[in-house]
């Protein structure tokens, strides 16, 4: 740990290394109107077992990020230009097709956002549930078949054994992510990443999925990133926040810290955009003003400059780098807010 | 693993009732396309089963019943020299049978693997092979199958492999869009976060999503093989006689006596008509029916 270089985003210090290390990721993108940095060197530790949320709004990153570390970037136009991701000590990004293949569902397990279109309609849910077990624990159909039909009513899915059988579109949306879940679980894995996992459900279903996910991610003791653009799933859920904004990280703190006390005006400026139910009423929401950055066409300083109320011309020049500003609190910004 | 690998929850096995189901609603929905199976079925039931059938050989030679029109003891009336045409007729269904389905399967074998290859990988590989394609669809197939048969003489073999070849390479295209479709799916790359392999996705994810366009291809290319198979033996450059296929016998014997005998060449054409037609109706109604979206739905 000790000789990576900075910028550590303050994992808690656990026996040993974390269990994921990203360090200095960049990800590009070739457009027709010319690279795109998705994620600019973005480096985060996540610990065994930890929740880490990563927040920001569309076109932040966050996504990029999460599918980077997998690998899963199309390529072109997309590609991996530098950096490292450690997962307990090997870097995915140097790892031959065949390697990262078996880590893939096995050891990393991912969640989609939309689960109406991310199970195969011609596969039985079953046959879905079963196949990573069938792919990485070479057991046999029916050896899956029941770890499948135990993981599907772990995920409270009624009368699993039948349902097997059962095709997606004969489920509704929250029942498919819990079957996504399912598929996330089934080889135990030691971390988890979900992409925006309940945004196309409805607001009840969504608190439903998140618990559920929490829940067993806290049994199985796996790790967990969750990205979402919701501040309101992150107070709940996560044990740290990662705050992106244009490719890069802007804020990251213990969640408590970030709610207690934003450092960021970004981050400042989201919290303010949140409707609250304990708040008086009557109170406006405060909006950020201006439009999300164009990725294609950064400014040479800080991203968030253009929009932020305490800009300055050195904001402008130079890009801030991210600082200590409290125990595991980093943010990047110059000033002092 | 042993103790939990009881059959209640083996895979589940309901291929038998879904296809029930599919059949009914072929016969509900589209009942024009329907009638097109039965005849497609009744059709292979006579290729498969003409040494039954036939209530004459194919070659039978009958000196004194030449030219007889139809009765009850010849419901298709004789040719020239005395042989039975329903008999003749029953056998050619049974040529037809036999190059429709190698022809067409060889062709849909080929659609299959170059379109999901060059749709999946896609890049420079898809954009060679499918330049390749164009050049090879701007050929006029009748010119390239006559080549061949002149090259290697008639014979089953050679139309068998030309057409499929032929139709297989113009049909990569088919099954290579529906890829493209295919691949853009949450799902496929869901597969691959779970870390399945290319051909695993291509043969578990992609395949079955594209069995609909596969099947309706495969059923429109039969129709399309003994129709281009009996343009050959009418152009003799089919099977050579003395088989009796459909072709052969309408250029033959059905356009020299045509006069003294219309039924030689309304037999095996009406043959034709009929089974192309209702092949061609059969594959229209698959097509419009086979959503894997509509598929265990009760």
């Amino acid at each position: 740990m000790d000789s990576l270089p900075e910028p550590s985003t303050g994992a808690p210090r656990l026996a040993g290394a974390p269990l994921l290390q990203v360090r200095d990721l960049v990800t590009t993108f070739r457009t027709d109107r010319g690279k795109v940095v998705a994620v600019d060197r973005v480096s985060f530790d996540v610990a065994a077992g930890e929740t880490v949320a990563i927040v920001g709004e569309s076109g932040s990153g966050k996504s990029v990020t999460a599918l980077s570390i997998l690998r899963l970037i199309p390529n072109p136009p997309g590609r991996i230009e530098q950096g490292e991701v450690l997962f307990e000590g090997r870097d995915l990004l140097k790892l031959d097709d065949a390697s990262i293949r078996a880590v893939r569902g096995d050891s990393i397990a991912m969640i989609f956002q939309e689960p109406m279109s991310s199970l195969n309609p011609a596969l039985t849910v079953g046959m879905q549930v079963a196949e990573p077990i069938n792919l990485h624990r070479k057991r046999s159909w029916t050896a899956a078949f029941a770890r499948a039909r135990d993981l599907l009513s772990k995920v409270s899915i009624p009368d699993a054994g039948s349902r097997l059988g059962s095709y997606p579109h004969q489920f509704s949306g929250g029942m498919r992510q819990r079957v996504m879940i399912a598929m996330a679980l089934a080889c135990d894995p030691k971390l988890i990443i979900a992409d925006e996992p309940t945004t196309a459900l409805d607001v009840t279903v969504q608190a439903q999925i998140l618990a559920l996910l929490k829940q067993l991610t806290r049994e199985s003791k796996s790790a967990l990133i969750l990205i979402t653009h919701d501040l309101g799933v992150v107070a709940r859920y996560a044990d740290r926040v990662v705050v992106m904004y244009g490719g890069r990280i802007v804020e990251t703190a213990p969640a408590a810290d970030l709610y207690a006390k934003p450092r960021h005006p970004y981050t400042r400026g989201l919290m303010a955009s949140i409707p609250r139910l304990d708040g008086e009423t009557g109170s406006r929401l405060v909006p950020i003003e201006g439009q999300p950055p164009d990725l294609a066409n950064l400014p040479p300083g800080c991203a968030f400059a253009p929009r932020c109320k305490h800009v300055s011309e050195r904001c402008r020049a130079a890009l801030p780098p991210l600082e200590a500003v409290g125990a595991r609190h980093y943010r990047a910004c110059f000033h002092d807010a | 693993m042993a103790s939990v690998a009881d059959s209640a929850i083996a895979p589940p096995r309901r291929q038998r009732s879904a296809v029930l189901r599919f059949v009914g609603r072929l016969f509900r929905e589209k009942p024009l396309g329907a009638a097109g199976a039965v005849v497609f079925v009744l059709f292979l039931f006579c290729g498969l089963f003409a040494d039954l059938l036939a209530p004459y050989g194919m070659n039978q030679i009958s000196p004194i019943n030449r030219l007889k029109p139809p009765s009850l003891q010849f419901p298709f009336g004789t040719d020239n020299l005395g042989r039975d045409m329903l008999s003749r007729c029953l056998y050619g269904a049974q040529l037809s049978v036999i190059i429709g389905f190698c022809a067409a399967g060889l062709a849909t074998l080929i659609s299959v693997v170059l379109g999901i290859l060059t749709g999946y990988l896609g890049g420079k590989f898809d954009l060679v092979t499918q330049r390749f394609v164009d050049a090879w669809m701007s050929f006029p197939d009748l010119i390239i199958l006559i080549v061949v048969v002149s090259v290697l003489g008639p014979g089953m073999p050679q139309i068998i492999g030309t057409l499929g070849l032929l139709l297989g390479i113009a049909g990569s295209r088919i099954i290579r869009s529906a890829v493209v479709s295919v691949r853009e799916n949450m799902y496929v790359h869901a597969a691959q976060s779970t870390g399945a392999s290319t051909f695993r996705i291509l043969w578990r994810h992609i395949l079955p999503n594209v069995m609909p366009p596969v099947i309706v291809l495969f059923t429109t290319r039969v129709g399309v093989v003994i129709l281009v198979e009996s343009g050959l033996s009418f152009l003799g450059l089919g099977v050579p006689p003395p088989a009796p296929t459909w072709g052969g016998m309408l250029s033959g014997a059905g356009r020299t006596f045509m006069y003294q005998g219309p039924w030689l060449a309304l037999a095996p054409g009406l043959c034709l008509t009929v089974v192309v037609y209702a092949t061609n109706m059969f594959g229209d109604a698959l097509r419009d029916l086979l959503d894997p979206r509509m598929r265990g739905s009760r």
